[in-house]
């Protein structure tokens, strides 16, 4: 017979090399944000007397735990290489909703909480529309439903802030006590929501379709995975998490406020940049993006504790921003 | 004796507007062979090959598998008889590893009822079996939990055709599965189609490099013209003769008798 190579998987010289440099890559990818966060509380820890204090821990979970649910859905999108810009607007959204629904409406809290929570779930499922039926570019859509929200925010709220919310609309701020520190139920649930959706990504056939279609959507379809469903499912989960986002901010800020969700907005896409999900689509693990959500808290904290004013916090994330993608960017490169 | 036939198509039809891409094709597809099939641009290859792997429906004529009529309405369709198709460009999601590659779309699942309904990864048993599967096709392998981009064009290709061939109970299809690769790395692949074919199943190539399809074929299938001009046996018929008939410089009813597949 003819003297054809045989089929052999076992890495060639080249291949080999290569080999060892992209398994050095990805746990120094992963490894990354831990050690920006290590960093980041050392540095803050010699600026400012208190923040190495476990009542300031409890303060940066609380401060975190909006822009961290966010962070979530926000992970998902990114992961099959879309972006969502209209979070942040339509958490805002979700909150007047729950609010005014509560306030103006009468209606129990619990109904008004759903009612949110359809609200924010079907502006996702509007983003997953356009972008799978209309093939349009996910910045351009959520660039678009951004808007959409925002408005009928203003509109519907008359930019009031609602006021005077019940007890049972901000349970989710409260905290409990283990010895001195104070620990929050939504820092609770946000853990939680973590947990699960890092699990159901890791461990089941849909969240290895959400990392395939991200990766190579056509190879995704060829093997008979519905791509429009994934991505369908993947916006309209991420819809919902910002309407448990909005119930978190309501409980947070004990009012429902029209001009929320304005920084977590991109804040969101900076947790999970920095927590080293690739831009560009199909690789990262969802727990980077709270210890990235993690790192923009620390980062605002500490800039706060040691009395640096709030447009130097937003140029220093700006700069972590480009930082991190920079990094995604020369990392996946030098693995080629 | 008729040599078991395992796809067969009658008289297939397909026009787009104006043009007639399937003017009444004939197909045939023993067990256990390969089956070139080569023609040139607008000869109805492809338009075949896609009728028979269920990306277009014809618009008249029948396709038989194993002797049973069927009609596919999508690829999807053609997955449930049984057949697998592999496509030029890879088709593959690189950052995943080679065992979740090898299962994309069609998980194992564990924790009996509650798993299938959660679709429960079983991880442990899709890594087994992907050993065995690339074992059965002596596809070396170092690790199957590495990533198909630490591999060679050549190896990745190789990792969807052991898919294909994994799950495929009556036929693959290969779609010019060498054209992206080179020349050792399409060698590489070749080997394995042999290997798939010696398995038992029977494979459909589609191909435009002629010495990979005279290396490796057992018959060849020319279109012309939406038609199937002849099918050619590679052992007796030279590459130019073939080219020839495909390229319509030659007569099918010039090819001398010996030259033509029995």
């Amino acid at each position: 017979m003819s003297s054809s190579a045989s089929p052999t998987l076992a890495p060639s010289g080249a291949t080999q090399a290569m080999n060892a440099h992209a398994f050095r890559l990805p746990s120094l990818v992963q490894l990354g944000p831990f050690i920006a966060l290590l960093l980041a509380c050392a540095f803050f820890g010699t600026q400012a007397d208190h923040f190495w204090s476990l009542q300031n821990f409890s303060l940066i979970a609380q401060q975190v735990m909006v822009v961290g649910v966010i962070a979530i859905g926000q992970t998902l999108i990114i992961l099959t290489a879309g972006i969502d810009l209209s979070c942040g607007m339509v958490m805002a959204l979700g909150g007047i909703v729950m609010t005014k629904f509560t306030m103006q409406l009468g209606l129990p809290p619990l109904a008004a909480v759903l009612a949110g929570l359809g609200v924010t779930t079907g502006f996702g499922l509007l983003n997953g529309l356009l972008v799978t039926r209309i093939k349009l570019p996910a910045f351009i859509v959520t660039l678009g439903t951004m808007n959409i929200a925002f408005a009928i925010t203003q509109l519907y709220s008359e930019s009031q802030t609602i006021t005077g919310l019940p007890e049972s609309l901000t349970a989710l701020g409260n905290t409990f006590g283990i010895g001195d520190t104070q620990i929050g139920w939504g820092v609770l649930l946000m853990l939680g929501l973590y947990l699960v959706v890092w699990l159901a990504l890791r461990d089941t056939a849909p969240g290895r379709h959400v990392y395939a279609v991200g990766n190579n959507a056509e190879a995704a379809r060829l093997t008979g995975i519905s791509t429009q469903r994934v991505l369908l499912a993947v916006y309209a989960l991420a819809g919902l998490l910002y309407g448990v986002a909005a119930l978190l901010s309501v409980a947070r800020t004990g009012v429902g406020d029209p001009n929320a969700g304005q920084t977590e907005n991109l804040d969101s896409i900076t947790a999970v940049v920095l927590g080293g999900t690739s831009l560009f689509g199909g690789r990262g693990v969802l727990l980077g993006s709270l210890v990235g959500a993690l790192i923009v808290g620390v980062f605002r904290n500490g800039l706060t504790l040691m009395g640096v004013s709030s447009v130097y916090q937003i140029l220093i994330t700006g700069i972590l921003v480009i930082l991190a993608v920079a990094t995604d960017q020369l990392s996946r490169k030098g693995g080629r | 004796m008729k040599p078991d036939v395992v796809m067969e198509a009658k008289g297939l039809v397909k026009r787009y507007g104006q043009v007639t891409a399937l003017d009444g094709a004939d197909f045939e597809l023993r067990a256990g062979e390969i089956l070139a099939v080569i023609g040139d641009n607008g000869a109805g290859k492809s338009s075949l090959i896609k009728a028979l792997s269920g990306a277009v429906v014809p618009d008249a004529g029948e396709i038989r598998l194993d002797g049973k009529p069927v009609h596919f309405r999508s690829p999807i369709d053609a997955r449930r008889e049984g057949i697998e198709t592999v496509y030029q460009e890879l088709a593959v999601a690189p950052a995943m590893t080679i065992a979740e590659n090898l299962f994309l779309g069609r998980e194992l699942t564990r924790f009996g009822a509650i798993g299938r309904l959660l679709r429960i990864l079983d991880k442990k048993r899709m890594l087994q079996q992907s050993v065995e599967r690339m074992n059965e096709l002596k596809v070396g392998i170092r690790s199957m939990t590495q990533a198909v981009e630490t591999l060679s064009g050549g190896q990745r290709q190789c990792v969807a055709v052991s898919r294909a061939a994994a799950f495929a109970r009556h036929v693959v299809i290969m779609d010019e599965p060498t054209a992206a690769l080179g020349v050792k790395e399409g060698n590489m692949v070749l080997e394995l189609i042999r290997r798939v074919r010696d398995k038992g199943l029977p494979v459909i190539l589609i191909s435009h490099n002629m010495p990979h399809v005279f290396e490796i074929a057992d018959r060849i299938h020319i279109a012309r013209l939406g038609k199937r001009a002849a099918v050619v046996n590679p052992r007796k018929i030279s590459m130019s003769d073939t080219v020839a008939v495909m390229t319509g410089a030659m007569r099918p009813e010039d090819i001398p008798a010996e030259c033509l597949a029995a």
